[in-house]
């Protein structure tokens, strides 16, 4: 057991969480998947803080948990207002701007 | 060659030019507010401009006199001073240009005085002569270029002034084309001074040519003749000059006769510090002169339009005055003579011819003449004596100019000298033949009168206005005198010593006497044969078709045309069509298979961009992966 | 073997938090996958939920107990919250259906996805495996919050200020775009509600909202007891999506899963809300 398995644990989970946003078309999940892939960065400062010995690490996970906070908030509203418009959730409804 | 500042009248000699320009500006801006008093403008500025010019020449003495302006052109190495310089070769040109254009003036008032459009008509000649001045009075060979280029236009617009006719649109058409061929060897000239001397003033160019190598003045001088053949109607661009009569008659006597016409022996003669370092120029020209010479001649002989034989004529006369020219420093002063006397007669030439044509209703096939002798008298009296002056009858003015330039020509010595001496008598010959044949067809026999067109009255030939014959008459009296005064009383070589310098006496091979009874000789001859062909027979109406090879030659103009044509224009036409389908298949195919590659590519292209937001995050994470890839290649490896 | 490696050149770490990662890991690994694989998005959300306690653990057992309680207030607690009440509202029955539209998409995503988790998997385990924890005794020395407040308010002060910003601008743009213009003096008392109600045909009051709806999804009107729409409960803004109407269950078996039992099955919805 040492630091790396916390580190190979974040890349798994942060696969996982892109993979999910390719493949599910429902925007909430998409954008639950992006949650997953931050807090699996969270778990790498995390680590990296400890394995530095320094706070700063975990200064920064707090700072992406702000700016996730933000970004949750105004997503979805985003997709509040588009699902207003067009009646779906689905990312692959809104694929007007194309060629 | 040293000028003086200008002092007294003579600074004010731009007004020379300036007068027929703002002539020509308010009549064609004024528009028809001047229709009324147009022509009076017109012929008032050209008037104005010769009594200045009469005083200065008086001024003159045998000076050369500077006139500067402004500065034209500073650009660089190229600074270009427009200045005018008033030298006796100027102002000879000056008096020839504004007295015979003034008379031409007033015989147009009367000439054109039923076309609608004759204000826009003094407009384009007072243009013309504006041009023309500054022509020979510019100081440096841009100004020249700028005349040059300017009697070109006034020719073309005054060649297609009757530009509803095709066969007058097509002429302007073929003189302003053909003129370039010259103007181009001009600019090409000029060019070379420049970099090769670093001035085009004449004072430059002439100081200094004399250090540059042999070749690069021969080079100067034949590109210098080039642009004089074209605006001369030289071999071999001389086809667009008798085209050129499809202008107003007028027009024929003062630009494609006595003076535009001439620039070329202007050209040369005032280029004569060139030429005289460059025989093989000099040979050139000697050549271009006596083969026109010939050429002319022969044309002139077998036309039956009236002014198409003086155009020919023309071509001919000039061809002696090159002659002249090519032989050097003997030649020039007897150049600028015949072309002062030639002025005088070949216009009131063209000017009887007018007169002419006015009686017999524009008609000009000679064919259609006859017996006018008894209706038009002041008119055969004025085209008479033009006609003896022209053909060299002793002492009359042709008969003074054209043996000093024979003699000349004998004076060349060895065989070249018998050529060109033989060439010029029997040219001699041949115009006493085709003039007289000229005579006998217009003034003399049974009228042979026709309408002009089918359906016009059969003419009523009378005598023309005053303001027509007027002009004919004072012509006519330079016609007789020109000569003489020219060459025995005030002897022009003097008058011009200042520019061409004092010619060595050249050792007479023939005798001046003996080439003087000669000439005369050939020229009975001629006028014999004339008698015999044409004057004792009845002339047939219609030109008659079965005619020797030689004859049909020289109708056809020794197949300038066709030459021209089979030389220039057809493979012009194919270059031409080439470069077109060069143009279409492979420039526009390059270019728009291009466009068509990239047109489609980006619309295959396009296709990628789905515009599902999980197509391009795919892409990312591939992005991704091949950098992770990557970095781990270089890591480990 | 690399653990007996690593435990020989001392960055092993204690017996404890090992059992606590190999209890938590793969519960966490569960969480994830079931996120992306089930397709009701409550379930995923839950699944989230699942995976995001387990981070917070992870927080608090490497020396960041302060991240870990904000892990578990903010994250599951007040985001995962904001989640549930947006899918809600948009609609539970909105659940993605298991046909992939974009051909190659998922295979391609999975061959990705595998292949990136191997490629940063084992780069970044041949990179740290000797990676050791110098743990943060001497940077905290009096305890975690005061370590992370003392950095906050001096090194990253202008970024926690900035910050200040950012969540004010989130706030004011949430409001812009969920927020429905009225115009004003439009909206009616309640006596002319009650006056244009008894002018109706039906001047009862409306049923409780679900009483008679076969989804409920905002975008699906309520039915009225003889299964007409309910105008009154149009959702402003959206067009009403009629649902098909089924005969109503009247067993467990009849009702089948939950979605063909709210008549919300793939084909049912698309066709309609076309």
């Amino acid at each position: 057991m040492t630091l790396s398995h916390y580190l190979v644990l974040a890349a798994i989970l942060f696969t996982i969480g892109a993979v999910g946003v390719l493949v599910r078309r429902n925007a909430i999940v998409v954008f639950m998947c992006v949650e997953l892939m931050l807090n699996s960065v969270n778990l790498t400062l995390v680590t990296f803080a400890r394995a530095t010995g320094t706070v700063d690490g975990q200064i920064m996970a707090f700072f992406v948990m702000v700016v996730a906070a933000a970004e949750v908030v105004v997503g979805l509203a985003i997709i509040m207002s588009i699902y207003r418009t067009r009646r779906s959730a689905s990312v692959d409804d809104a694929n007007l701007l194309k060629y | 060659m040293d000028t003086v500042p200008a002092d007294g009248l003579l600074s004010a000699s731009w007004l020379l030019i300036a007068l027929p320009l703002a002539g020509a500006a308010v009549l064609l801006l004024g528009g028809k507010r001047t229709d009324r008093w147009g022509h009076l403008l017109g012929t008032a500025t050209i008037a104005a401009s010769f009594v200045l010019a009469v005083a200065c020449t008086f001024q003159l003495d045998d000076r050369q006199v500077a006139v500067d302006l402004f500065t034209f052109i500073d650009s660089g190495n190229l600074d270009v001073q427009a200045g005018l310089l008033f030298d006796p070769l100027s102002a000879v040109f000056a008096l020839l240009i504004t007295g015979v254009g003034a008379l031409i003036h007033v015989y147009s008032i009367g000439y054109m005085a039923h076309d609608p459009r004759r204000r826009r008509f003094f407009a384009y000649l007072n243009l013309f002569v504006a041009a023309m001045l500054l022509l020979v009075l510019g100081d440096n060979y841009v100004a020249l270029y700028v005349g040059w280029e300017g009697v070109g236009l006034a020719s073309y617009l005054l060649i297609a002034f009757w530009h509803e006719r095709p066969a007058a649109a097509t002429a302007a058409k073929k003189a302003f084309i053909m003129n370039r061929v010259g103007d181009v060897g001009l600019a090409l000239a000029i060019f070379v001074m420049f970099t090769q001397l670093g001035t085009v003033t004449y004072e430059g160019v002439f100081g200094s040519v004399g250090l540059l190598a042999g070749g690069t003045v021969t080079a100067i001088g034949l590109l210098l003749l080039l642009g004089a053949c074209g605006k001369s109607g030289q071999f071999p661009l001389q086809a667009w000059l008798p085209d050129a009569m499809e202008g107003p008659t007028p027009v024929s006597a003062l630009i494609h006769a006595a003076t535009m016409v001439t620039a070329g022996v202007y050209l040369i003669a005032r280029s004569a510090p060139i030429f005289d370092l460059t025989e093989t120029a000099r040979t050139v020209v000697l050549c271009v002169g006596a083969i026109t010479l010939m050429i002319g001649a022969i044309a002139g002989c077998a036309f039956d339009d009236i002014k198409k034989v003086l155009a020919y004529s023309t071509v001919s006369q000039i061809g002696y005055m090159f002659l002249a020219v090519g032989l050097g420093p003997i030649g020039y002063a007897a150049a600028i003579a015949h072309l002062l006397t030639h002025g005088f007669f070949k216009a009131g030439l063209f000017l009887g011819a007018g007169s002419v044509m006015h009686a017999m209703d524009d008609q000009v096939d000679m064919r259609r003449f006859g017996g006018l002798a008894r209706k038009l008298p002041v008119t055969f009296v004025t085209f008479g004596l033009g006609y003896l002056a022209l053909i060299g009858f002793p002492f009359l003015s042709g008969y003074w100019t054209k043996d000093a330039i024979i003699e000349a020509a004998f004076d060349r010595g060895g065989a070249s000298g018998w050529v060109l001496g033989g060439v010029a008598v029997l040219g001699a010959g041949l115009t006493a033949f085709y003039m007289t044949r000229l005579m006998f067809m217009t003034f003399f026999g049974r009228p042979r009168w026709a309408p002009s067109e089918p359906g016009r009255e059969t003419p009523h030939p009378h005598e023309s206005p005053p303001v027509m014959t007027v002009p004919m008459i004072v012509l006519s009296v330079g016609s007789i005198a020109a000569g003489f005064l020219l060459v025995q009383a005030f002897p022009l070589d003097e008058w011009l010593e200042p520019v061409f310098g004092v010619p060595e006496e050249a050792e007479h091979v023939v005798a001046p006497a003996v080439v003087g009874i000669a000439v005369t000789v050939v020229m009975l001859l001629g006028v014999l044969a004339a008698w015999l062909f044409v004057g004792r027979r009845e002339v047939p109406v219609v030109a008659p078709a079965r005619v020797s090879p030689v004859t049909r030659a020289a109708r056809k103009a020794l197949y300038a045309d066709a030459i021209n044509e089979s030389l220039f224009m057809r493979p012009g036409q194919w270059l031409t069509r080439a470069l077109v389908w060069v143009d279409n298949r492979g420039v526009d195919g390059a270019v728009n298979g291009l466009a068509a590659g990239l047109g489609g590519s980006s619309a295959r292209l396009g296709r990628a961009q789905t515009g599902f937001v999980r197509t391009y995050a795919l892409g990312m994470l591939g992005g991704a992966v091949l950098v992770v890839g990557a970095l781990l290649a270089v890591t480990a490896g | 073997m690399s653990v007996l490696a690593a435990a020989d050149t001392g960055v092993s770490l204690g017996t404890g938090e090992a059992v606590v990662f190999w209890v938590l890991a793969p519960i966490a690994l569960a969480g994830a996958l079931g996120m992306v694989f089930s397709r009701n998005a409550v379930h995923s959300a839950l699944w989230l939920v699942n995976t995001m306690l387990a981070l917070g653990v992870f927080y608090v057992v490497q020396e960041a107990p302060f991240l870990g309680a904000v892990q578990i207030i903010v994250y599951t607690g007040a985001i995962m919250i904001l989640f549930l009440f947006v899918l809600m509202l948009v609609g539970r029955d909105s659940s993605d259906s298991v046909v992939e539209t974009l051909r190659g998409q998922r295979v391609a995503a999975i061959v990705l996805g595998v292949g990136f988790a191997g490629l940063a998997g084992t780069g970044i385990a041949r990179a740290t495996e000797d990676l050791s924890a110098t743990g943060l005794d001497d940077a905290q020395p009096d305890g975690n919050i005061q370590a992370i407040a003392e950095l906050l308010f001096t090194r990253y002060l202008l970024a926690f200020e900035v910050t200040s910003a950012l969540l004010i601008t989130a706030a004011v743009g949430a409001m812009v775009l969920a927020h429905i213009e009225r115009d004003p003096g439009t909206k009616q008392t309640q006596k002319e509600l009650s006056r244009a109600r008894f002018l109706t045909d039906r001047p009862q009051t409306h049923p409780g909202p679900g009483v008679f709806a076969r989804a409920n999804s905002v975008a699906t009107p309520a039915l009225l007891p003889d299964g007409s729409l309910a105008e009154s409960s149009f959702a402003t803004g959206i067009d009403p999506a009629e649902v098909d109407q089924m005969p109503r269950p009247t067993g467990r078996r009849q009702l089948g899963s939950p979605d063909a039992a709210l008549g919300t099955t793939d084909g049912a919805q698309d066709g309609d809300l076309r």
